[in-house]
């Protein structure tokens, strides 16, 4: 009899190890997904004062939209220097939201100068701006599989057991709650200088 | 795909990579061993005092060389390929083009969660594109001029997330593998056809002094041995498209889990298919590397058994309809589904 005991303690054992070290793998992978988000995010703050400087000249009056870019740019900027996993993903997910329908307001309006395109670097600059944003929202997809998966295995039985013993925490999702976020930027194609 | 469907097929085709090489070395032990116990029976009975073929040097000879190659092919294939194909590797992109590409493989190895391949450029107008490479850490992608020329932003992308695919699916090394393997064996079998037919002509004069000494165990050696050198680049190459056809499916559903947008890669698959001339920078050997027959097969339009065996794609008809259900889904339901 207490061998049978002595091997089902044992079997535990090494079950609860082996559940150990997937959870920690997951939250490396989470974590490792995470890092990957906050570089794409650098390249894209560093990447709007070259492009608003490259088009500021010809856009004297399009002053509204670039201030607008420069402005979510500096917010994005505070808030991602706080921003973890387990906390201001939200508020993070918010200012980059922003800062992405300003700069698509500003693409559009790019478009309208046909001339400033094909000066300049403009032309590369906007192809640097499109990868940009496609690493981001790559970037984010990774984060969102990974983070899910992490986070229903913690909350599952019986890994919810060893969870505590990892220091396993619920990581936040980058979601864009607000409904706004997901429509068409408006944009006014009067072509009327703005007051 | 799930986890455990990536490990699984990971593993699967980490299981066929070695079964190829065993079989290639096995093939080639009895092309040698074969020949020497051919050669034995021959001089077994011969007169007294005559050489008798008793150490299988041949057979030892082509183990030993069969090794070699199989080595060279798992270290080396990939280079191989790329010499084969004229690709030479993009480091500093120059024109915008160039930077489009290195953006999207970029892209693309955050959206895998790999590292980043290496980007080759092949030298040839027709859009084709493939991936080798011996793991995750030594891949590489290339893509042909025609390619860059023919396709939008989407569509590359699309196309290399399918490349990216083969890489995560540990694709690469199989079929790497097997182009180089199959190439080896082409080339001796022709070695041997020219050989026969050499000897046919000059075998009218001379001869080995009949079949007294022999008898009918040696005749049908003979004939089993020239069967399967001869026979050996047929069945390898049906083999390397067997294998490869399943894995552009798998491919093309992954590649939209990573782009999350299928209607990219049926575009693209549109204007590759209806280019449709030959990308003739890319040997038969390594055809079923790439996106598209790179051959410009008529076969890859039929479905049917002729068809499916000797096709190294799978209908392109089929995989387009196939992504554009997963785009309709996807768009109306707004989740992707896993396979398709």
């Amino acid at each position: 009899m207490p061998w049978v005991l002595l091997i089902l303690l044992v079997a535990i054992v090494l079950w609860g190890i082996s559940a150990y070290n997937a959870l920690i793998a997951l939250k490396g992978q989470t974590i490792n997904a995470w890092k990957q988000i906050d570089v794409q995010l650098k390249r894209r703050h560093d990447l709007i004062p070259n492009l608003v400087n490259a088009v500021k000249g010809a856009m004297e009056f399009e002053r509204e939209t670039l201030e607008a870019v420069i402005e979510a740019r500096n917010q994005a900027v505070k808030v991602q220097a706080d921003a973890l996993p387990t906390g201001g993903v939200k508020a993070l997910a918010q200012a980059e939201a922003t800062l992405s329908s300003a700069l698509s307001r500003l693409s559009v309006v790019v478009e309208r100068y046909p001339d400033l395109k094909a000066t300049g670097n403009v032309g590369q600059l906007q192809e640097e701006l499109t990868s940009t944003e496609n690493r981001v929202a790559f970037s984010r997809q990774l984060y969102n599989d990974t983070a899910t998966s992490y986070n229903v295995k913690q909350q599952q039985f019986p890994w919810n057991l060893v969870a505590g013993l990892a220091r396993a925490e619920v990581v936040e999702l980058w979601e864009i709650e607000e409904p706004g976020d997901r429509d068409v930027p408006q944009v006014d194609l009067s072509m009327k200088p703005k007051a | 795909m799930s986890a455990t469907n990536l490990f699984e097929q990971q593993r699967h085709n980490r299981r066929r990579s070695t079964l190829l090489v065993a079989l290639f070395v096995l093939f080639f032990a009895w092309i040698g061993f074969g020949a020497d116990l051919i050669f034995y029976l021959q001089t077994v009975n011969g007169d007294p005092g005559a050489y008798v073929h008793r150490i299988p040097l041949a057979g030892l000879a082509s183990t030993a060389l069969a090794l070699g190659m199989a080595w060279f092919s798992w270290r080396r294939g990939p280079k191989q390929i790329l010499w084969a194909s004229g690709a030479w590797e993009l480091v500093e992109p120059s024109r915008p083009e160039e930077q489009q590409l290195v953006n999207v493989v970029e892209e693309m190895a955050i959206a895998s969660g790999l590292p980043r391949p290496s980007i080759w450029i092949v030298r040839d107008d027709d859009p084709n594109a493939f991936a080798t490479g011996t793991s995750e850490r030594d891949a590489h992608v290339a893509v042909t001029e025609g390619l860059l020329a023919a396709l939008s932003r989407d569509q590359l992308q699309a196309v290399i997330a399918h490349e990216m695919s083969h890489i995560r699916n540990h694709d690469v090394k199989l079929m790497t593998l097997l182009a180089a393997l199959v190439g080896v064996l082409a080339l001796i079998s022709e070695g041997t056809w020219r050989t026969m037919r050499f000897g046919a002509r000059a075998g009218g004069r001379g001869g080995r002094g009949g079949g007294k000494k022999g008898g009918g165990l040696v005749l049908v050696l003979i004939v089993v041995w020239l069967i399967s050198v001869l026979l050996a680049p047929l069945i390898s190459r049906i083999l390397a498209l067997a294998v490869s056809r399943k894995r552009e499916y798998l491919a093309d559903a992954t590649a939209a889990q990573f782009t999350r947008n299928p209607g990219a890669l049926a575009e693209a698959l549109e204007k590759i298919e209806h280019a449709a001339g030959a990308t003739k920078a890319i040997k038969r050997g390594s055809a079923h590397l790439c996106i598209a027959d790179p051959l410009g097969r008529r076969v890859s339009q039929r479905q049917g058994r002729v068809a499916d065996l000797l096709a190294t794609h799978p209908p392109m008809a089929v995989r387009i309809a196939r992504l554009r259900r997963m785009a309709y889904q996807f768009e109306h339901t707004g989740v992707l589904p896993e396979d398709l």
